[in-house]
């Protein structure tokens, strides 16, 4: 039992917080650059391959479209749909060839990448498909390649939306690296489970979660505010905004 | 300059958009593709670039058989054949002269060069002055002008304009087609226009065709076609509307174009043959800088002063239809 009156408690308390927030903060982060490394192309890769859309013929053949279309669509949907603690398990073979052991922190984000790809996949999905398919005919039309396509049309326009979705990868990420705490990796949700559950200290639970509650917090305000700074056109309401210029087309 | 040859396009196994049509645009000229929405010229016009392939038939653009391209080579004879659209399809987080930019660096354009490239064509739709505002900053006519600085950007030999004025207003679309008919006349461009509206051809355009469920059917220069006894696009282009109802008048309507139009050819008719011509209605427009139209006669008296009408007038190179005899 722990008790907060003791003198040796609220340096602890501190020192063991601010190593579980760094800890997290570190898996999050490692998990979600390898996460945007992979499921980026991923994602557009999946999108693209559809019939009728730009890379439905990869190396010429629309067979092999629709075979990487299935094969990435399965996989993904394979990822998703399996429990995060199940597959923490399934892959500690893998974790341990990456890393050489399976426990700790630098251990559990392995999985924390592998659960986050298939969902971060079809968040660039839905925001490619929001894309205006217009400017696909328009690029198209002008004679530009898949890559241009993608670097000056695809990526900026959907950029809003990926930010956005992003945001809720890294809540997810946060979310799964509590649970990577209970099986030996750190982090915040390890210290929620050695000194909240174990030694029955509510102020440990409490800090958790409002350090967690802060840490979303300042996640999504700040995809909103980087969505709001790339989306140029959204910024005003495009039907008023052409109503003005025309007005002022008139009088000129 | 652009021969679409025997093409035929089936979707879905069932809908069947184009119907062995066969279209051949001169060089330098404008021609305007017509018909009801559905009638296919969605399609035709995406078969010109590839955009579309068709079931069977060629398309050969400059010499080049677009319909046979793939990959490397497709790209390039896109370049060579620009597009604008009804609805502008500008990249709406780019500023104007950035859009115009990227059909620049879609030619393998770098550098700092390609904004001073840009300028320029900008400054040739009249929009330099814009360069830098955002497309929903611009009016729908501005944009429409963006569009076809960026078609023009890679300067193509062909201009494919897919119902670019049907979403302006009358005003603004005047304007537009007067930018794409000097732009035809100064950089030589053959220019390949789809609209439903009959406006669109009578001010731009030198040849038209009527698509009609997937099926050509009347094309060539707009004077021959108008001189051609019973032509439908003279019809839709100069409609006259309902006959009325006139007991004790025989109703003719005449079409002309060209010469003969500049005649007081009715006035002859009233005076020669002593007869009291009632106009009922006319339109009458310059079509390639020649006079051309309709009009719709009451002819007093009974069916032989109507046939004496029509011998006179069909003498003077006037075709008549007789739509209601007394």
């Amino acid at each position: 039992m722990i008790d907060p009156t003791d003198p040796e408690f609220w340096p602890d308390f501190l020192e063991v917080l601010m190593k579980g927030t760094l800890e997290t903060l570190w898996m999050t982060s490692v998990a979600l650059v390898f996460t945007v490394l992979i499921g980026l192309p991923l994602g557009i890769v999946l999108v693209g391959t559809e019939r009728g859309r730009f890379l439905e013929a990869p190396f010429g053949s629309r067979a092999a479209g629709t075979v990487i279309n299935r094969v990435l669509g399965f996989i993904v949907n394979l990822g998703r749909s399996v429990p995060f603690i199940v597959l923490m398990i399934a892959l500690i073979p893998v974790t341990r060839l990456i890393i050489g052991t399976f426990i700790g922190t630098a251990a559990a984000i392995v999985p924390l990448t592998i659960v986050a790809i298939p969902f971060f996949a079809r968040v660039v999905e839905i925001a490619v498909k929001e894309v205006d398919a217009g400017l696909f005919e328009a690029a198209e039309s002008l004679g530009a390649s898949r890559w241009l396509l993608v670097r000056r049309v695809i990526l900026p326009q959907a950029a809003p939306s990926i930010v956005l979705g992003a945001a809720t990868t890294i809540t997810a990420i946060i979310n799964f690296s509590a649970m990577v705490g209970v099986v030996g990796g750190g982090g915040l949700g390890n210290v929620a489970l050695t000194y909240g559950f174990q030694r029955y200290s509510w102020a440990h639970i409490v800090a958790v979660i409002v350090i967690l509650f802060l840490i979303v917090q300042l996640v999504q305000g700040g995809a909103n505010l980087l969505a709001r700074r790339l989306d140029h056109a959204r910024g005003r309401s495009r039907a008023r905004a052409a109503l003005d210029a025309d007005e002022a087309e008139r009088v000129a | 300059m652009i021969t679409i040859d025997h093409v035929s396009r089936t979707f879905g196994g069932a809908v069947r958009a184009l119907d062995d049509v066969s279209i051949h645009v001169r060089r330098g000229e404008v021609f305007g593709v017509v018909g009801q929405s559905g009638a296919g010229k969605s399609t035709l016009l995406r078969t010109v670039n590839a955009l579309e392939r068709p079931d069977s038939g060629t398309v050969t653009v400059d010499g080049i058989e677009v319909s046979a391209l793939r990959g490397r080579a497709l790209l390039e004879a896109r370049h060579r054949i620009g597009m604008v659209f009804q609805h502008f399809n500008l990249i709406g987080n780019r500023t104007a002269a950035q859009n115009v930019e990227f059909a620049l660096e879609a030619v393998g354009r770098t550098g700092a060069a390609k904004r001073g490239e840009a300028l320029e064509m900008l400054d040739l739709v009249g929009l330099a002055h814009r360069a830098d505002a955002y497309p929903a900053e611009l009016s729908g006519g501005q944009r429409q002008r963006v569009g076809i600085a960026r078609s023009l950007a890679s300067k193509p030999a062909v201009l494919l304009s897919d119902e670019a004025t049907s979403a302006l207003d009358p005003d603004t679309t005047r304007q537009i087609l007067g930018l794409v008919r000097s732009l035809s006349r100064d950089l030589g461009l053959t220019v390949l226009l789809i609209t439903h509206e009959m406006d669109v051809v009578k001010q731009v355009c030198d040849s038209a065709a009527l698509l009609e469920q997937g099926r050509v059917v009347e094309q060539g220069p707009l004077l021959e076609l108008v001189r051609t006894k019973g032509s439908r696009l003279a019809h839709d282009l100069f409609p006259l509307g309902e006959a009325p109802q006139l007991p004790g008048y025989g109703i003719l309507d005449l079409t002309f174009a060209g010469g003969e139009a500049q005649r007081p050819t009715i006035a002859m008719l009233a005076r020669d043959l002593g007869i009291d011509v009632s106009i009922l209605g006319a339109t009458i427009e310059t079509i390639g800088g020649e006079q051309a139209g309709r009009t719709r006669l009451a002819i007093p008296g009974d069916r032989d002063d109507l046939a004496r009408a029509e011998r006179f007038l069909t003498a003077r190179e006037v075709s008549v239809e007789m739509v209601s005899a007394p």
